[in-house]
């Protein structure tokens, strides 16, 4: 499944705010259609790290390759064009907006993007909502849905710009139990057709997810490999544990 | 924005035209050339409304488009003699222009930022209007001759300075500010545009150029507002410093709070009853502006969403 050019590297970025260095030089490849889980402490620099590959926030050094093009410089609405989309850590949604209109709106850039009159909006919309299984809430408004389908529908909206690659910071932060195994399904459904890279830091959720992680300790990578090694690894313990 | 919305919208919106379309057959004399000012400050206030209401951004300047469009249409009549259309062109020209060029600048900054930005390029074109009294005549202002307020159509003569004439160019702006705006609405533009109000972060983040959506918005609003002073000076045949001045600002932000931010039909509800107010209140005390802000105050405190809003929000939620 992985292909020998990465769909996504950086080449030593690094971020500092003043003399904090949130991320401090790393080098990072992920791969197409796999699914990769980052941990690390709070305070590890995960958030920022991925804020800059979306564009969020813009490096201080170091480069960013994605599908082959350098996308260091440009601004995050055109990373997003190229095919990264990043839902919110904290649920960021059109509040008094319908569910569908929510969605709606995802549905608009990639229309615009593809520039296909066949392309139908309705159909694209009500596709996304019923794959994370809000079709039956499609007229409410966002921000009544209760907070798991607020999150589903965070993800709808990531969906329905059909990316190449989906960026879930913390997606499971506040689920149930039984609202994070229907997510499980969800990621991989999703990830047939896009890369998905996650912030997470339900344990469980990693393991069962992600076909690598990556760990990151104080703005650094520390470690990356499968969920077994990186179980098994006696840094990423000691970081975890303090000791 | 669904089909049914729309058509609900639209009908509204026509019904709204025909009542003032027949109201000028019904009223005093004093009357039409209220209705008249009313209208055209509608205009005005419906360029504000479409950049506050809809994409969030409140501007304190807005008098510094209105002027613009005011000055460059009355200007061009009174200095060079140019012919009424053509004037009314050169004032949509040159309001796009500014705003182009003010929008690129302060569209950097947000929220209270952009309120003291807008706020200050306008009391640089207040006093530019001061400062090149050789042409504006400063404070005292400039009227329009008769004779360059009329023009030949045909084998007749359309005399702007009649009063039905005046009412009827002023509802045909004022139909046209708001066909523009419901159709720029209808659309995915108008869609993006909410979008950024609600919530810009995430818009950026579904792909959208944020900055160039919010500018194109900001031309849309200072051209109308630009088309409003220019047939107010047009119309009414007097170029002043005053329509530069805070003031002017500031009217155009309370009628669209009165009337309701964001909804189409909102600003025209606002100017009517505001204007209306000061005209009756005026009569009977001077210190009407007093009681205009104790009633403000009470609006603000009960209806923040201000008229229409509140209907929207309570009965019509299709209202756009």
């Amino acid at each position: 499944m992985a292909s020998l050019i990465p769909l996504l590297s950086t080449k030593n970025v690094k971020r500092h705010f003043g003399g904090l260095k949130a991320v401090d030089g790393i080098d990072f490849a992920l791969y197409e259609g796999e699914i990769r889980a980052i941990i690390g402490p709070n305070g590890a620099g995960k958030t920022t790290f991925v804020s800059l590959l979306s564009g969020r926030t813009e490096v201080s050094e170091g480069t960013i390759t994605f599908a082959g093009e350098d996308v260091t410089r440009l601004p995050a609405y055109k990373r997003v064009q190229r095919g990264i989309a990043y839902t919110f850590q904290i649920t960021n949604i059109y509040p008094t907006k319908t569910a569908a209109e929510n969605v709606r709106i995802a549905v608009e850039s990639r229309a615009a993007r593809l520039r296909d009159a066949r392309f139908d909006r309705d159909t694209a919309t009500r596709a996304a909502l019923e794959a994370v299984g809000l079709a039956d809430r499609k007229e409410a408004l966002a921000g009544e849905l209760a907070y798991g389908h607020q999150r589903l529908l965070e993800v709808a909206m990531g969906l329905a710009l059909q990316p190449k690659l989906l960026i879930l910071d913390e997606p499971t932060q506040g689920l149930s139990d039984p609202e994070i195994e229907n997510f499980l399904a969800l990621v991989r459904q999703i990830a047939k057709s896009a890369t998905v890279l996650l912030i997470e830091h339900n344990m469980h959720v990693v393991m069962s997810l992600a076909d690598r992680i990556s760990v990151l300790t104080r703005g650094t990578l520390l470690a990356e490999g499968t969920p077994e090694e990186i179980r098994d690894n006696p840094d990423v313990q000691a970081a975890y544990l303090g000791a | 924005m669904t089909a049914s919305a729309f058509r609900k919208n639209l009908t509204l919106t026509l019904l709204v035209l025909a009542a003032l379309l027949l109201l000028q057959f019904v009223l005093p004399e004093y009357y039409v050339l209220m209705a008249t000012r009313m209208m055209v400050l509608a205009v005005f206030t419906v360029g504000f409304n479409a950049l506050l209401g809809y994409v969030g951004l409140l501007s304190l300047g807005h008098a510094m488009f209105f002027a613009c469009g005011l000055y460059a249409a009355g200007l061009s009549v009174y200095h060079f003699g140019f012919s009424l259309p053509a004037a009314f062109g050169v004032s949509l020209i040159a309001s796009a222009a500014l705003s182009l060029v003010i929008g690129a600048i302060t569209l950097r900054t947000i929220r209270v930022s952009f309120m003291i930005v807008t706020l200050m390029f306008a009391q640089v074109g207040y006093l530019a209007v001061l400062y090149f009294a050789e042409w504006t005549n400063g404070q005292e202002g400039l009227s329009l001759p008769a004779s360059a307020r009329q023009m030949a159509l045909g084998p007749w003569t359309l005399n702007i300075a009649d009063a039905v004439t005046r009412y009827n160019i002023a509802l045909v702006l004022l139909a046209a500010s708001l066909g523009l705006l419901l159709f720029y609405l209808k659309g995915t533009r108008g869609r993006v545009a909410t979008a950024i109000r609600d919530n810009e972060g995430r818009t950026e983040m579904l792909g959208f150029n944020v900055f160039a959506a919010k500018l194109e918005m900001f031309v849309l609003s200072g051209t109308l507002s630009g088309a409003a002073g220019a047939a107010y000076g047009l119309l009414f045949g007097y170029l002043g410093a005053t329509f530069a001045s805070f003031q002017y600002s500031i009217e155009a932000l309370l009628f669209t709070l009165l009337g309701g931010a964001g909804t189409l039909l909102g600003p025209l509800i606002g100017v009517v009853l505001m204007v209306a107010m000061i005209d009756k209140l005026s009569e009977l005390t001077s210190a009407y502006f007093l009681v205009i802000g104790v009633i403000l105050i009470v609006l603000i405190l009960w209806f923040p969403k201000g008229i229409l809003g509140t209907i929207r929000e309570r009965w019509a939620p299709w209202l756009l």
